[in-house]
């Protein structure tokens, strides 16, 4: 947890994003809260459908309607932007919050050469003029491992391979030096030899860099690797929050615990993987109270009647009413 | 590249003869050409006679060969009705035709594109909806209908345009043009815009629809994630990204324009190849008929492989090779 | 609404691949999208329902219609050229006037539609029914045939259908002779406009059939010794129903533009039992003269059949379509 006294860089409050539709508004971001301090990585990890993706747009402030944000902000450094105008939206994209989309294949406009992405990207963001913009694209494209730079950069999008791709992607996200990077599920679209590659080369830029990262995956493994604090969240709401060792090593939330088991880690002897039953509700569909009581083991009373907020737990934060000190008693823990 | 050319090369000349051989046996069995070109007073015995100097009595083979022959030659022979040889009737037509279509290409292109692109990017403004009721009625109503309607409005109540022909012309030697004159030029509005409705239309409906879709894309929204300006994003990536397959799709329709002037030449009366070609059909004048079934074909071919090769520059993905540096 | 955007499946031919499959993908988007924001539209319902009132009117014609401007005999020059009954000279009896040759337009409207209508089914069913035959052929055959059909359609398909069908036309009548023009002209419209047609089926009909072929029960009828065209028939059909009809929804609103414009070229169905086209074409040539009547309500006539049928079968479209629920 972030205890220093300037405020943290990305601030999320009481977020709530909702979809209307036909049948009636759908909740698929509930409330949730959470910081990212400088230079930290945060992983955001979740299975699909639990909002993840959605949180990370709505930072950046590319919701598509008819989603949009329905309570809630979002402090960059202490300013407020989940209310600005597009205009001045606009100007933070790119030179402070930076993204990466899953598929590199369609990230890039097929009918301009990365370097002109890239130039134009920088042009807009900076005074530099052509050339100097392009000596600095240059540099980029061999930061992020191209090979030699000075031809590729004319070339087209379809003449890189998927990982080199993702680099150029990467390069573009990171060419005005952002604050903040937000991937979503930045290697998923990769094949699997690449895909650590790849997390390394953004691990490693972003620190070079300063910035921090906001990594959205359902790939645990990757968080363990590359994340410093990690997020979990189910059904649009966050489960838990801490540091990933703690995280993964000492789960507090039950599903985390049911996720944590369900991945096969080298060094382990099980005899079957642990599995949970059912499956993360509809948004159309969400249980009353906690929303993963159906689901839980150790479920009582109190969980269908009430949502539980995210309290400490140690180094964690859980949102879970075992470790409510109240009930928690009531039940013979704590 | 050079061996795709030369297999469209190849593919257009394969139906190039299809269309030659469908023309030869209108030539051959549709009527009886000796019959159509002599008075009723020639004998049987002279009508023989002709046909076998005519060629008409050799062998199927050696009669389509020199009907191939003399087509690639512009040679069509001679109109029944008219008396005159069908290259000189086509040629003196053409450009009525060809100045009345490309104007109205261009006119379809100038005004489809932008309001296409408006429809695309303000979904749901009035303007829009207006454009794109406007879009369905030009799509379902027929082109002579409209023709008419805007001759009832702007020739019969208002007087402000002529309802046929062509004004007048000047004469440039290979080619006669009626965009140099005012009475030329007003004769051009109407049948220029008939013909050019259903082009505007397909083309509004079809940038609207391809904007839409790249809109949705991953690179625009990156490309917004970015925070390039509204401008670049809207007309520098999405418009470039939706124009080329509309250039294409367009060009590939100018073959069907010059086709659709047989409705716009008859309702206004317009003396272009069209025109002839419906008189031909009317009064089974094969030789007119086939030699601009022969034309079209090739206008179309030619075009198809014009576009084709024009998309090939045009999209990078197809210019280079396919081989990746990894 | 295709009446004239990329007829027959698109300007596919000899420009496969991306051409046509551009075409048919933005057809697609087109056609769900405006639906959707018409059926918004309380204004655009009211009218698709007078435009079926309309189709109505045109199907009952013989019934309800004042006059039979085809019966000779209650014809009188005398009549000929009469303005609407709200005008200066209009006669009650002739609600809205008459044509050059005394016929009243009102009831020549009527039977004019119904024509129209029946032209365009008729072609419709030959296409149809011509389209599926071949594709059932050249799907189960196979080989030399299938390729011949094939190359046959892509060659047709660089063409419009408008050229195609007064092609087909002009022929027809040549060999028919001019002079049983009157009578045949029904027939030889019919032919022309569904020969222009059959590709759209013959192409989805041959994909299911080869689609069906390779299938073990096609195999074990094989061996069983059935007749394999009753296989197709009763297997393949029953699968190409659905997009036939989508098809068939599609080709009606242009088969009546298109005997409306064959028909206004002159060389539809003549004079004598004009369809809405022919009138038109009659009445283009009194506009000057004043009397509007004559060519303006059989046009507008003809855009509320247009408009109609096209609403129906975007309606059709989705209601058959899966993907739009």
């Amino acid at each position: 947890m972030s205890d220093s006294k300037k405020p943290p860089l990305l601030e999320v409050r009481n977020l709530r994003i909702e979809f209307p539709t036909r049948h009636g508004t759908l909740v698929a971001v509930d409330d949730i809260s959470f910081q990212i301090a400088e230079g930290e990585v945060l992983g955001v990890v979740g299975e699909s459908g639990a909002g993840k993706s959605l949180t990370g747009t709505a930072i950046i402030g590319l919701l598509e309607p008819p989603g949009r944000i329905a309570a809630g902000e979002v402090y960059l450094e202490g300013r407020r932007i989940d209310n600005l105008n597009d205009d001045a939206l606009r100007k933070i994209r790119g030179r402070e919050i930076g993204m990466v989309f899953q598929d590199p294949l369609t990230s890039l406009n097929p009918l301009y050469t990365v370097g002109e992405q890239l130039t134009e990207t920088i042009q807009t963001h900076t005074t530099l003029g052509d050339k100097a913009a392009r000596e600095r694209a240059l540099g980029l494209l061999g930061e992020v491992g191209i090979p030699s730079p000075e031809r590729r950069i004319d070339q087209y999008p379809h003449q890189f391979s998927g990982g080199m791709r993702q680099r150029v992607v990467i390069a573009l996200a990171l060419c005005v030096n952002p604050r903040l990077v937000i991937a979503d599920e930045p290697t998923t679209a990769l094949d699997v030899s690449i895909q650590a590659q790849i997390i390394k080369l953004l691990k490693r830029l972003c620190q070079d860099h300063g910035a921090a990262v906001m990594l959205i995956t359902h790939d645990m493994g990757v968080i363990a690797e590359t994340a410093d604090r990690v997020a979990v969240m189910y059904a649009g709401r966050i489960a838990e929050v801490g540091p990933v060792r703690d995280v993964i090593m000492q789960a507090k939330h039950p599903y985390t615990h049911g996720l944590m088991g369900s991945i096969p880690m080298v060094g382990q002897h099980l005899d079957r993987l642990t599995q949970i039953e059912g499956s993360m509700p509809r948004l159309t569909e969400i249980p009353s109270g906690c929303a993963f009581h159906p689901r839980c083991p150790k479920a009582f009373e109190r969980c269908p009647k009430e949502r539980p907020n995210l309290v400490p737990a140690d180094n964690s934060d859980v949102a879970c009413w075992l470790y409510d000190q109240a009930s928690a008693k009531a039940v013979g823990h704590g | 590249m050079a061996s795709f050319v030369v297999r469209r090369l190849l593919q257009s000349i394969a139906v190039m003869l299809a269309v030659g051989l469908l023309a030869f046996m209108m030539f051959r069995f549709v009527g009886d050409p000796v019959n159509q070109m002599v008075g009723i007073e020639t004998t049987p015995e002279q009508r023989e006679a002709l046909r076998v100097k005519l060629g008409l009595r050799d062998p199927i083979y050696e009669q389509f060969g020199r009907f191939i022959w003399k087509a690639v030659q512009f040679d069509f022979g001679i109109s029944y009705q008219f008396k005159q040889p069908v290259s000189q009737m086509l040629a003196s037509r053409l450009p009525a035709t060809l100045e009345l279509s490309i104007v109205s290409a261009i006119m379809a292109v100038l005004i489809g594109i932008p309001m296409g692109v408006y429809t695309g990017l303000r979904r749901h403004s009035w303007l829009s909806k207006i454009f794109l009721t406007v879009s369905l009625i030009g799509v379902s109503l027929p082109s002579f209908l409209i023709g008419i309607l805007l001759i009832f409005v702007f020739a019969v109540q208002l007087g402000w345009l002529p309802s046929f022909g062509r004004g007048r012309v000047v004469d440039l030697g290979f080619w006669t043009t009626g965009l140099l004159t005012l009475s030329g030029l007003k004769a051009l509005i109407m049948p220029a815009f008939t013909l050019a409705l259903f082009q505007l239309t397909l083309i509004m409906r079809l940038v609207r629809a391809e904007m839409l879709e790249v809109l949705r894309t991953d690179y625009i929204k990156f490309a917004r994630a970015r925070g390039l300006s509204k401008r670049a994003v809207n007309f520098g990536h999405a418009l470039k990204n939706t124009l080329v397959p509309v250039i294409t799709i367009t060009g590939l329709q100018f073959g069907t324009v010059i086709a659709f002037a047989i409705i716009t030449e008859t309702v206004f009366q317009w003396p272009g190849m069209g025109l002839l070609f419906l008189q031909s059909v009317q009064n089974v004048d094969i030789p007119i008929m086939a030699a601009y079934l022969l034309l079209i074909a090739f206008l179309f071919v030619l075009i198809n492989m014009i576009v084709d090769i024009l998309y090939y520059v045009v999209d990078p993905r197809l210019r280079t090779e396919r081989g990746l540096a990894v | 609404m295709a009446q004239q955007d990329l007829p027959a499946g698109g300007q596919g031919g000899v420009v496969r691949g991306r051409g046509a499959l551009l075409a048919d993908r933005l057809r697609r988007a087109l056609g769900s999208d405006v639906v959707f924001s018409f059926k918004q539209s309380k204004v655009t319902m009211v009218a698709a329902l007078i435009t079926l009132i309309m189709v109505a009117g045109a199907i009952l014609a013989p019934w309800i219609a004042p006059h039979n401007p085809f019966d000779l005999s209650t014809i009188s020059l005398l009549d000929a050229r009469v303005p609407p009954v709200w005008a200066e000279d209009g006669d009650p009896r002739f609600l809205l006037g008459t044509d050059d040759q005394g016929r009243d337009m009102l009831s020549t409207i009527m039977y004019g539609a119904r024509l129209s209508l029946l032209v365009g089914f008729a072609s419709v069913l030959f296409a149809a029914t011509l389209g599926i035959t071949l594709g059932l052929v050249s799907g189960y055959l196979g080989g030399a045939l299938d390729s011949v059909i094939m190359r046959i359609a892509d060659v047709q398909l660089t063409f419009p259908a408008i050229l195609i069908a007064l092609l087909i036309d002009g022929v027809a009548h040549a060999l028919l002779g001019v002079s049983s023009k009157e009578d045949s002209a029904f027939y030889v419209l019919v032919f022309s406009i569904g020969l222009s047609f059959w590709v759209q089926y013959a192409r989805t009909v041959r994909g299911s059939t080869m689609v069906e072929k390779n299938k073990e029960y096609v195999q074990a009828a094989r061996i069983i010794g059935v007749p394999p065209v009753l296989i197709m028939i009763k297997h393949v059909l029953p699968n190409v129903t659905g997009p036939v009809l989508v098809i068939a929804t599609i080709n009606l609103a242009v088969a009546i533009i298109l005997e409306a414009t064959l028909s206004f070229l002159g060389v539809g169905i003549p004079i004598t039992q004009p369809s809405l086209g022919t009138l038109i074409r009659v009445g283009q040539d009194f506009l000057f003269s004043g009397e509007w009547w004559i060519t303006i309500f059989p046009g507008i006539a003809l855009a509320a059949l247009a408009l109609a049928v096209n609403l129906l079968g975007d309606w059709l479209r989705d209601v058959l379509n899966p993907k739009l629920r």
